[in-house]
């Protein structure tokens, strides 16, 4: 591979689709952060879900339905797919060990996969996204109106997220209940509806990402694998339990990773996923808690 | 004690005799079978030393069965300087090629524990079918390297099939002896001791550090193993030989045979070879259910049946095959104890 000539709106424009790569792994990311905070469990089938609905607004779409009429009908889907996913399948083993909720979520994402190549089938699929791949110009450097239109509806949905946190009775109660669930039950939060709330708002986060990316990738089964990976190194990055901490880390590893890829000739393409996972465990080396996060300090 | 100890002799003869007559029953094809099946129960060992005993979850299992396979593979087609090595004398290279890997692996992993542990080793998994890619000239690219096929060695009058069924399993019996030797003792006291609580195990004073990193690299040992032999039996290794699924494959063995016993493991062993290869036979299973009408051959097949195994497996049976066992065998062996 050989590495061309630097100019500097070549390097904004790597930037650019490092921010919008950065978008989709914060909002899946921030997924995981959610789930995590609340139930102490890293869903390994976040991607999967997230495909599963995307494959369902391609259906929609192929029946006649625009983008935006398919949108908010996806959302409620994996709204309903993540409440009930908890329901069925977390809350039984509530108090099993790490290792026993880990296979679960490797079974359903593996269920799920399968489910997939059987209904769609295991080929590539074009998905027509909401936003034009034409570029404009911003302050003389081409950008794709599409990777304007990720970023801003990621980041939209994140600050929307937020103001539910901030300021609504029921995000404050899903935040005490993650925080102090025994405390927040004596007080009349509905701890265990508050978990599967959580998986539910997980679920749309995840599905919102899948759209979004499945116009730059094509859509298959096994669309979100790599996604997941790097939203996983995401979370970590920023720290497991920091919902800012995700969105940061996931931009962050997506314009890093996005440079190295381009301009390290040894990285390139091949080992840029070997790269972020490396970055991570040196940083889990020297800072355990990640960049927001913190180190619980355990009584024993 | 003393009566545990003979019971479990008793089981391994049994399944020594067992393993020494199957090929005579069955055809040559089955043969082949059994013998994968024993280089699944290999790695499995591995990970139930690893994760069951010592309570590190690893989803990168299938990355070290790569290394082992990749091992064999480059030692038996190109040699050391020129010098290609049987494949027979590669198979302990391989184990230990991959068991320093584990190793190095380990030392991190003391820093990380469960879910960052996971997340590590899964990144492994992932990334190391990427690693062929890179170096080709070395590790063959994406279209990999083609090795000898396995012929029975010293002269011996056999099938190849039969010769890679007793060595697996010749193999496999020797590791599980070792295993079950290895986790009976003090070094098994302390891997447990590990997993149950960390912090009293070191005020106990288990070496916490190393422990854990020799666990790391027994288990990448076992998984080596098995990988050389996988390599021996499909005589082929490129990327996809060893893909990601296959670790995800192996922790589900782990979870069906159960994550506190080693003969259970025979049954995820077999269970990740029958339902890779026969998950058409399953789908006409289901068929005879009321309602469903699936057609065996379509693709997707296997990982919904996988899943869908995994998940019952663990909500109704989260101690896998041999934790049922136990549960059944248990008033008849407890008897024994009591009267002794």
């Amino acid at each position: 591979m050989l590495v061309s000539a630097f100019t500097w709106t070549e390097f904004a424009q790597q930037i650019a689709a490092g921010v919008r790569e950065g978008a989709i792994y914060a909002g899946l990311a921030l997924a995981l952060v959610i789930i995590y905070r609340s139930t102490r469990v890293i869903n390994f089938a976040q991607g999967e879900m997230a495909t599963f609905t995307t494959f369902i607004a391609w259906s929609l779409m192929n029946n006649g339905l625009s983008f935006w009429a398919a949108f908010p009908i996806v959302l409620a889907i994996a709204f309903v797919g993540g409440v009930a996913v908890e329901r069925v399948l977390i809350r039984p083993v509530e108090n099993a060990s790490v290792l026993t909720i880990v296979i679960l979520t490797l079974g359903l994402a593996l269920l799920l996969n399968g489910l997939m190549s059987m209904i769609w089938g295991g080929q590539n699929r074009q998905f027509h996204g909401p936003f034009s791949t034409r570029t404009i110009d911003v302050g003389g450097v081409p950008i794709s109106i599409q990777d304007i239109g990720i970023v801003v509806t990621s980041l939209a949905l994140v600050a929307l997220l937020a103001l539910f946190f901030r300021y609504t009775k029921l995000g404050l109660a899903m935040r005490a209940a993650a925080v102090n669930p025994d405390s927040s039950r004596l007080v009349g939060v509905r701890v265990g509806w508050m978990l599967a709330l959580g998986w539910g708002i997980a679920a749309v986060l995840g599905s919102v990402a899948g759209m979004m990316i499945a116009p730059v990738v094509f859509l298959d089964p096994n669309m979100m694998q790599t996604i997941l990976l790097y939203a996983f190194a995401a979370a970590v990055l920023g720290g497991l339990d920091s919902p800012i901490g995700a969105v940061v880390g996931g931009i962050l590893l997506g314009v890093t990773i996005t440079l190295l890829g381009r301009y390290v000739e040894f990285i390139g393409s091949t080992l840029k996923l070997p790269a972020a996972l490396f970055l991570i465990l040196v940083l889990l080396l020297v800072r355990p808690g990640g960049l927001f996060g913190r180190v619980a300090v355990r009584r024993v | 004690m003393k009566r545990k100890f003979w019971l479990e002799v008793l089981g391994f003869l049994v399944l020594t005799a067992v393993v020494a007559v199957l090929p005579q029953l069955v055809s040559d094809f089955r043969t082949r079978e059994f013998a994968i099946v024993g280089m699944y129960f290999i790695a499995l060992l591995g990970l139930a030393i690893l994760t069951g005993y010592n309570g590190q979850i690893s989803l990168g299992h299938g990355a070290f069965m790569a290394i082992g396979g990749y091992t064999t593979a480059i030692l038996s087609v190109d040699g050391i300087y020129g010098h290609a090595i049987r494949d027979l004398w590669t198979i302990p290279i391989a184990g230990l090629v991959a068991g320093v890997a584990g190793l190095m692996v380990g030392v991190p992993a003391l820093r990380l524990s469960g879910l960052y542990l996971a997340l590590i080793t899964f990144g492994i998994a992932v990334s190391f079918p990427q690693l062929p890619k890179k170096f080709e000239g070395f590790l063959g690219g994406t279209t990999g390297n083609i090795l000898n096929l396995v012929k029975p060695p010293f002269g011996l009058d056999t099938t190849p099939n039969r010769w890679l069924y007793y060595l697996t399993w010749g193999i496999a019996l020797v590791l599980l002896a070792a295993a079950w030797w290895l986790l009976r003792g003090k070094t098994g006291r302390a891997l447990q001791a590990i997993r149950d609580s960390e912090v009293a195990a070191t005020s106990s004073g288990v070496n916490l550090a190393l422990y854990k990193t020799l666990a790391f690299g027994i288990s990448a040992f076992y998984a080596g193993v098995a990988g050389a032999l996988y390599a021996m039996a499909t005589a082929y290794v490129n990327p996809d030989t060893f893909a990601i699924i296959l670790s995800v494959y192996l922790v589900v063995g782990l979870a069906v045979g159960g994550l506190g016993s080693l003969g259970g493991l025979i049954a995820g062993a077999a269970l990740i070879y029958f339902l890779q290869n026969h998950a058409d036979t399953v789908a006409r299973w289901i068929n005879h259910l009321p309602a469903l009408e699936l057609d065996p051959k379509q693709p997707g097949i296997p990982s919904v049946i996988f899943g869908a195994v995994l998940i019952i497996v663990m909500l109704l049976l989260p101690t896998g095959a041999g934790g049922l066992l136990r549960k059944l065998l248990g008033p008849l062996t407890s008897r024994l104890y009591t009267r002794s």
